[in-house]
């Protein structure tokens, strides 16, 4: 008789294997995403939060849950959408941020936003993926994506995605 | 419920109309990053629209969905301000529309994140962290054009003196408001209002911009009046899902 504990546990799993479609080298789960797993009779019930509001890869997501959990015999899914707390990349784990930077994106650092130019509290730090210098600067707040920032290397002239503090 | 139903559909519609208009910019963009920002402010935008549009259709319970809340209803059914259907004049039009919008929202949302309707609190809590980003870069701009070349500067005051007209409306209230603000749920924008001109103020000290004062004062989105753009953005907007009913994402 396997538990319900066992067999979230083993769901919590699959989704290591789901990646993000954009940064393939974080899961959902690196990214927190999913908050919680539950049941309502004998459909399962993923509970999960979207990164930036208007992320195109929520719906992404979502699909990608509902054909691991098909893949692994589970027909009956709801997804539940949640907004608070609000997502934070204060969730990605540190060995998430290691995979982060030795793919070639800045990881976020904890706790602050990347500021502007113009103003003063700009965050001064954000290291170089490529050569590992801080002293780089911002060319976009925008980059690729919404969550990420457009930085440049004033060492190596590489210019760099850096995955933005939210 | 109306009351709520109301209020979550005018904070959809501010957020909804001004993604719209900056969509309008992709691939028109003075340059790449730029063109990119825009665009990334504008999707967040349409994510916070789209997120307020799902509760009010919960809130309304009458079957419509969040699709049928922006691509069925008339003008004269939409609460945005008018200053977020104002056109993308020039590049100036664009980030003094901006700026005066991130300054309202920032501090909307800061004020809403402790409302007493959780589910507003809680989007609101989730848009200010992206409003953040958004204020920074339009005061930015401000400060950038503002003390650039004498064309700049001139061209930002004349956007920041264009615009000025719809700003007043920002701060209206009216029953829904009052009655919300009773139950904890809306805020007094009075408050908001101070916070939001000291703000202008600080940013146009920065960017020797020069505070208009005065002058006429658009009125009338609360009740569904708008300036004659709207149209035209809904027609857009709502071409597909009106001539394909059936149509699906």
């Amino acid at each position: 008789m396997v538990t319900k504990e066992e067999t979230y546990q083993h769901i919590w799993e699959l989704f290591k294997e789901i990646p993000d479609p954009e940064i393939p080298v974080l899961s959902i789960l690196d990214l927190g995403i999913v908050r919680n797993i539950s049941s309502e009779g004998d459909t399962l019930v993923i509970t999960i939060t979207p990164t930036y509001s208007g992320c195109p890869a929520m719906s992404q997501f979502e699909d990608d849950i509902v054909a691991k959990l098909k893949e692994n015999g589970i027909e009956k899914v709801k997804i539940v959408m949640t907004y608070d707390p609000p997502w934070t990349t204060d969730w990605i784990n540190e060995e998430a941020k290691k995979r982060l930077e030795n793919y070639g994106i800045a990881p976020p650092i904890k706790g602050t936003q990347d500021k502007g130019v113009l103003f003063k509290e700009r965050v001064e730090n954000v290291r170089c993926p490529q050569c590992k210098s801080t002293k780089t600067e911002v060319i976009s707040q925008f980059g690729s994506t919404a969550c990420k920032a457009l930085y440049r290397c004033k060492d190596c002239l590489e210019p760099f995605d850096y995955f933005k503090c939210l | 419920m109306k009351n709520l139903f109301k209020y979550t559909v005018r904070l959809a519609d501010n957020s909804l109309i001004l993604g719209h208009r900056l969509a309008e910019n992709c691939s028109w963009g003075p340059y790449l990053e730029e063109d990119i920002s825009v665009t990334n402010t504008s999707l967040d935008l349409l994510g916070q629209a789209e997120e307020f549009l799902i509760y009010a259709a919960e809130v309304e319970n009458e079957g419509r969905t969040a699709d049928d809340l922006a691509y069925k209803r008339p003008e004269i059914e939409y609460y945005n301000v008018q200053l977020t259907e104002q056109p993308n004049d020039d590049f100036a039009h664009i980030q003094a529309r901006q700026f005066f919008m991130d300054a309202f929202n920032f501090y909307l949302y800061s004020a809403l994140k402790n409302s007493s309707d959780s589910t507003i609190a809680a989007i609101s809590a989730k848009s200010l962290k992206e409003v953040t980003y958004h204020l920074r870069r339009s005061s930015e701009w401000l400060i950038r054009l503002g003390k650039g070349t004498p064309e700049s500067k001139e061209r930002m005051q004349k956007a920041v003196n264009d615009l000025w007209q719809f700003t007043s409306e920002l701060f209206e209230m009216d029953e829904v408001d009052e009655a919300l603000i009773s139950e904890g749920i809306a805020i007094d924008l009075k408050e908001i209002q101070k916070l939001w001109k000291n703000k202008i103020t600080e940013i146009f000290k920065m960017a020797d911009l020069t505070y208009p004062e005065g002058g006429y004062q658009a009125t009338g989105s609360r009740k569904g009046y708008h300036t004659e753009y709207l149209g035209f953005i809904l027609a857009e907007m709502q071409y597909l899902p009106r001539a394909y009913p059936t149509a699906k994402w």
